[in-house]
């Protein structure tokens, strides 16, 4: 059961705009292991997904089952409207960013990116000039003619993305393409990435295993555990409404509220930031889940303080408050200090 | 003062072997090749002649023989590549680990087993009577017998090995990315393998090319027992070994110029710091 309700996908559409991906029922078995099962997502034209999920959960397999690299066990894959389950890689209308980019060791990087273009048999001339433009897109026109080891890794990331685009493929797929980076490195590919999106205009589907990343980048994030979505939406849907606990759990710290305590008799999610931290004497607000409790913890995170609340129901509570004034939460409440923990029922999340 | 005496004990040995026994008699086979037989008594003689490279120069017999071993060699070594690489492609990409092991002792089997016992087991293969000619004698096929293809055939049955284990290493070490990536762009399969796998594996075709050739170059076994009348460069130093060493010694530097010739072309490519 999905906290947010996505709109279904429209079956009325004849033929889906290119750039649709849709998985309908898709499992895939090595041996006695099952990596994904039975699948269903849909994946809109232009839009940018993100397969969030820990190792091992199945989102890097199903990316190589759309890109052609694996056979499904059972289902179909649907690519801007056909059936391509049973359709070689080699075949299929979308390219692939790897993971530790896969660029061809013997060959120069303008040799690298115009590969595709010198499969599809075109001219030598009209494939330089693509080249160039490519290179250009990815501020690397100076490199063409190094090799790949010549290059450091954030620009063998940017060859291994144009040497794909350059072959404008209906779906870009992106294997944890920034997770050999470094932190500083990744945020500003994280930015360029979103950029290309935009002017390229095609869908991209994002593996990776970084939460925050999946947030930054995705218009929306399908969250994997153990070879099933959990929950597929928004950035903002997936955070502030997990459907599930390990979907609220993954995706930063939470509060599980015990069925007993919520306002609804069901057991839910409530963010750190969003519980209220009063002191004891506050009167309980109405409407409000509201328990007295005990500071037990102060951890100083910079941006934020976080509170643990020992309340007298038994329920330890994390409170985030944001340090943007003076003076700062940090020294609102100390450790043993008396304190109300309080939050309302639309910031918690039932948790099916 | 201690580091010296460390290295010597290190390299006292191989030295010893090196030089004592590797280099004292590839120089004494040089020399020997300038000296004099006695054409009465067979003595040999030493002293200074170029009459023996005049011989060799002369009698167009050990020319063709030289081109044909040459060209046994070259037949062995392409057919070695041949074989070996699809083989290793499929092992290394397309067979289960079970099937994958099975064939990696299948390939290196043949070493195990006495080069003699080889030769015997191809000479019983495609004698006038044997397996080849009876299994394939109803269909109207009749085999090569005793000729310079068998000895092609039983040459790249002895060496392919060398080849093979080379070959299929180099393409197992391919990252496998590199095969979906090239696919991912749109490449067929013999695509891939001529543009990313041949020339990747490169070296390692050169290394065991090596091997086939200069093994191929001075084996005289085979032709003797497979080759019918097939003559090599071995069988004439063979025949001469007793008979007039500096002919033997001389024509023995045909094959190691060949080999010397082949080396300094494939060095250039890098494929001798793989071996």
């Amino acid at each position: 059961m999905h906290a947010s309700a996505q709109p279904a996908p429209s079956t009325t559409d004849a033929a889906p705009a290119p750039g649709a991906v849709s998985l309908a029922g898709v499992s895939k078995k090595f041996g006695d292991f099952t990596a994904v099962e039975a699948l269903d997502l849909d994946v809109k034209p232009g839009e940018f997904l993100s397969m969030l999920g820990p190792s091992g959960s199945g989102k890097t397999t199903v990316l190589r089952m759309i890109a052609g690299f694996e056979n499904v066990t059972s289902g179909s894959i649907h690519l801007s409207g056909t059936d391509v389950t049973a359709v070689p890689p080699h075949a299929r209308q979308v390219n692939t960013v790897f993971q530790d980019y896969a660029l061809f060791p013997h060959f120069t990087i303008a040799e690298n990116v115009g590969y595709g273009l010198r499969v599809a048999g075109v001219s030598r001339a009209e494939r330089a000039t693509q080249v160039g433009l490519a290179l250009e897109q990815v501020r690397l026109s100076a490199v063409a003619d190094r090799l790949p080891h010549q290059l450091s890794g954030g620009q063998r990331q940017r060859i291994a993305l144009a040497r794909a685009l350059i072959l404008r493929p209906q779906v870009l797929l992106l294997d944890e393409p920034l997770g050999a980076l470094d932190k500083q490195l990744r945020e500003e590919m994280q930015i360029e990435l979103k950029q290309i999106q935009r002017e390229v205009g095609i869908t991209f589907i994002f593996v990776t295993h970084d939460q925050e990343e999946a947030l930054t980048l995705s218009d929306r994030v399908a969250v994997f555990n153990n070879g099933r979505v959990e929950q597929v939406g928004t950035a903002r849907e997936v955070y502030e409404f997990p459907a599930t606990e390990f979907v609220a759990r993954f995706l930063g710290l939470s509060n599980l509220i015990p069925a007993e305590l919520s306002a609804d008799g069901v057991q839910s999610s409530v963010r750190p930031e969003r519980v209220r931290l009063l002191t004891a004497d506050t009167a309980a607000s109405a409407g409000a889940v509201s328990l007295l409790g005990t500071v037990s913890e102060t951890v100083y995170t910079g941006p934020t303080t976080r509170f643990l609340v020992d309340t007298e129901s038994g329920v330890r509570i994390i409170a985030e408050r944001a340090n943007d004034h003076h003076p700062s939460a940090e020294s609102a409440f100390a450790r043993g200090d008396r304190v109300r923990v309080e939050w309302t029922a639309d910031h918690a999340s039932r948790i099916g | 003062m201690n580091r010296r005496a460390q290295l010597s004990a290190l390299l006292a040995l191989p030295m010893l072997w090196l030089i004592g026994i590797y280099i004292f008699s590839l120089v004494m086979l040089l020399v020997t090749a300038f000296w004099v037989t006695d054409p009465f008594t067979s003595k040999v003689k030493p002293g200074f002649t170029l009459r023996n490279f005049e011989q060799i120069i002369a009698n167009p017999a050990y020319a063709t023989t030289s081109l044909r071993t040459l060209g046994i060699a070259l037949a062995v070594t392409v057919l070695s590549i041949l074989i070996s690489v699809p083989l290793g492609i499929f092992m290394a990409k397309v067979a289960s680990p079970k099937l994958r092991a099975i064939l990696a002792v299948a390939i290196t089997l043949p070493l195990w087993a006495g080069y003699l016992v080889k030769i015997l087991a191809m000479r019983i293969t495609f004698t006038e009577e044997g397996f080849f000619n009876s299994m394939l004698g109803p269909l109207g096929i009749s085999g090569p017998g005793f000729s310079i293809v068998t000895v092609v055939l039983t040459l790249t049955y002895l060496w392919l090995p060398y080849m093979a284990v080379p070959v299929y290493t180099a393409i197992r070490q391919l990252p496998p990315n590199l095969f979906d990536a090239s696919s991912d762009l749109g490449a067929g399969a013999g695509f891939t393998i001529r543009t990313v796998v041949l020339p990747l594996i490169r070296p390692a075709i050169i290394a065991g090319s090596i091997f086939t050739f200069s093994l191929s170059l001075g084996d005289y076994i085979a032709a003797k027992f497979v080759g019918g009348s097939t003559q090599m460069i071995g069988s004439i130093i063979a025949s001469n070994i007793n008979l007039n060493p500096p002919i033997a010694a001389a024509f023995s530097l045909v094959p190691i110029a060949f080999v010397v010739i082949y080396l300094v072309s494939v060095q250039r490519t890098g494929a001798l710091e793989r071996m």
